[in-house]
């Protein structure tokens, strides 16, 4: 194999890893800034200016603390799961563009750690794979509130997964590709060509179960502190605590970006905001929107969960493939 | 999104038979066909973007109207009452300086935690002294009886509250309580034990002999 594209998957691979690491730690502190803002408290002030330093603070805590490994815990199990989680999040990335091609000198960087042709499937299969992460912390921890944490892990999820799975159908119906760049580059017009305004049922399909997907409030029942402690996290400390978090927050990365590549007009340019930039804006645009509703609306109950999946979305969901279906059938 | 299926309510009467009451927050559907209209209208209600709405208000508000809730506790601090009951602060006597106290006994005696120790003596004027006179801070409750019983207005409560200490029992020396000479002129007269506080005649209402 050319070493070029060698060596440059492998920077590729290391810059991915590290800027999303890094960017999980600041979403963090983002997060627990725009919910303090949004119940009018100030949030972390004072490590560092405007509390910035706090998330280095929370790293060395978490590197630090006592990594606890339960007596009647299943061992390596226990002690596996957090990696699964974070892994698959990382895996899934692989196959994401996340910016347009840029040239340094006269080599072309595709910042894509892996185009393959089915880059949509592979992303959303291997993030159901994370599924394991918690099923398997929490089946292995020995603990019932960590068990039924994992309960709700296999149903949450696997539920969410069709839903993910259905809604996406309808716009790929149209594009007629898997790939996530023909995608893109479907939508290459202005604002109105992206597909959010073609598949607006399928875009909030999406963002609902991106939401249980990535486990976050109001769909994060898997560790409702309220019901179940801290669920399938319950027995953990540390950093393999941090991974789940690692996992779950590279995860909202990875659904914000694909959301805003299948929807919202991906990488390309955006009237005279060049396509690198406009796909951030759109990535932190989403992510707004996901510690919005952290803020403002209320967990549901199990029950309504499944309710709301099964009863409602995925109906929902096969309707608006019926009619993308007829529609390009006429 | 805003869907409930409620459970139908069978254990109602089991429930008030104990002296308790269930609360409707409305009424449940009844029929499959009322529970469609409700998941509706609670869909098409977009009750959801009204409570986005809101915390949107909340954030603008905060940051940009300067409407936080939340003080920076140790460089900001809110006010206390002048009754609020914190740790001790012997009086000292305007004229001389000297120590207010008398050595009578009167608050050891009445404190309910058994935690003011005095030691007196007779001094070279043959008067009686206060030689020692300390407070266990770990025990006392901070019920104010040392204080009220005081015919001198020698102990009072002061407004220091923070009280976090490495000792578990912080003992306070007389030293640490009495008004040091060179903020005399500082030290505020004590009103009283059960003194109205500063603002109260903003908070007093009309009785209802007044009307
Ligand atoms: S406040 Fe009450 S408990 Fe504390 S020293 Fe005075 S009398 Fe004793
Ligand atoms: S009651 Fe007052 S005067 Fe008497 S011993 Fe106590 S502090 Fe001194």
């Amino acid at each position: 194999m050319d070493p070029i594209y060698f060596l440059e998957t492998i920077i590729k691979i290391l810059v991915v890893l590290l800027v999303f690491s890094a960017l999980a730690g600041f979403t963090t502190y983002i997060e627990r800034k725009v919910l303090a803002f949004m119940q009018r408290r100030l949030g972390p002030v004072h490590v560092g200016p405007v509390g910035l330093l706090q998330i280095l603070a929370d790293g060395v805590k978490l590197f630090t603390k006592e990594d606890f490994v339960p007596q009647n815990a299943n061992k390596p199990i226990f002690m596996i799961a957090p990696v699964i989680t974070a892994a698959t999040a990382f895996i899934a990335m692989s196959a994401i563009p996340f910016l347009p091609e840029f040239t340094i000198g006269n080599h072309t960087v595709t910042p894509i750690i892996s185009d393959v042709n089915v880059g949509l499937l592979f992303v959303l299969g291997v993030m159901a794979t994370g599924l394991y992460g918690p099923l398997l912390a929490g089946m292995a921890s020995g603990n019932k509130w960590a068990l039924l944490g994992g309960a709700r892990t296999a149903i949450q999820l696997l539920s969410y997964e069709i839903v993910t799975g259905l809604s996406i159908l309808a716009p790929l119906m149209l594009v007629g590709s898997l790939s996530l760049i023909d995608i893109n580059n479907y939508q290459n017009g202005c604002v109105t060509d992206w597909l959010l305004w073609t598949q607006p049922v399928a875009f909030i399909l999406f963002l609902i179960a991106g939401f249980a997907e990535t486990n976050r409030t109001p769909f994060d029942l898997l560790e409702h502190e309220a019901e179940v402690i801290a669920g399938y996290a319950t027995e953990y400390s540390g950093m393999r605590w941090g991974m789940f978090f690692i996992g779950e927050y590279a995860n909202l990365f990875t659904i914000s970006f694909l959301a805003a590549l299948v929807f919202m007009g991906g990488f390309n340019d955006l009237w005279f905001i060049p396509g690198g930039i406009a796909i951030i804006l759109k990535v932190m645009l989403l992510i707004f929107f996901f510690l919005w509703t952290r803020a403002s609306w209320p967990h549901i109950r199990p029950d309504q969960l499944m309710w709301l999946c099964w009863k409602v979305l995925m109906p929902i969901a096969v309707i608006n493939i019926i009619v993308t279906g007829l529609v390009i059938m006429l | 999104m805003g869907a409930h299926i409620e459970e139908k309510e069978t254990t109602q009467t089991v429930i008030e038979s104990d002296g308790y009451m269930t609360v409707h927050d409305g009424k449940y559907p009844d029929s499959r066909w009322k529970e469609f209209t409700q998941v509706m209208s609670r869909t098409l209600k977009t009750e959801l973007f009204g409570g986005l709405k809101i915390t949107f208000k909340n954030m603008i508000d905060a940051l940009f109207r300067n409407e936080m809730h939340t003080i920076r506790y140790p460089v900001e601090k809110l006010p206390i009452s002048p009754r609020y009951r914190a740790v001790h602060k012997l009086l000292a006597l305007l004229e001389s300086g000297n120590n207010r106290c008398i050595g009578c006994g009167l608050c050891e005696k009445i404190c309910i935690a058994k935690c003011i120790r005095m030691d007196t003596k007779i001094d070279e004027n043959s008067r009686k002294e206060v030689s020692e006179y300390t407070i266990n801070l770990g025990r006392c409750i901070f019920c104010g009886y040392c204080a009220e019983v005081c015919p001198e207005l020698a102990i009072v409560h002061g407004g220091r509250y923070e009280n976090a200490s490495e000792q578990r029992a912080h003992f306070v020396l007389k030293d640490d309580l009495l008004t040091p000479l060179d903020f005399l002129k500082d030290q505020k007269e004590y009103t009283g034990f059960g003194a109205p506080s500063d603002d109260a005649d903003a908070k007093i209402q009309k009785t209802p002999l007044a009307y």
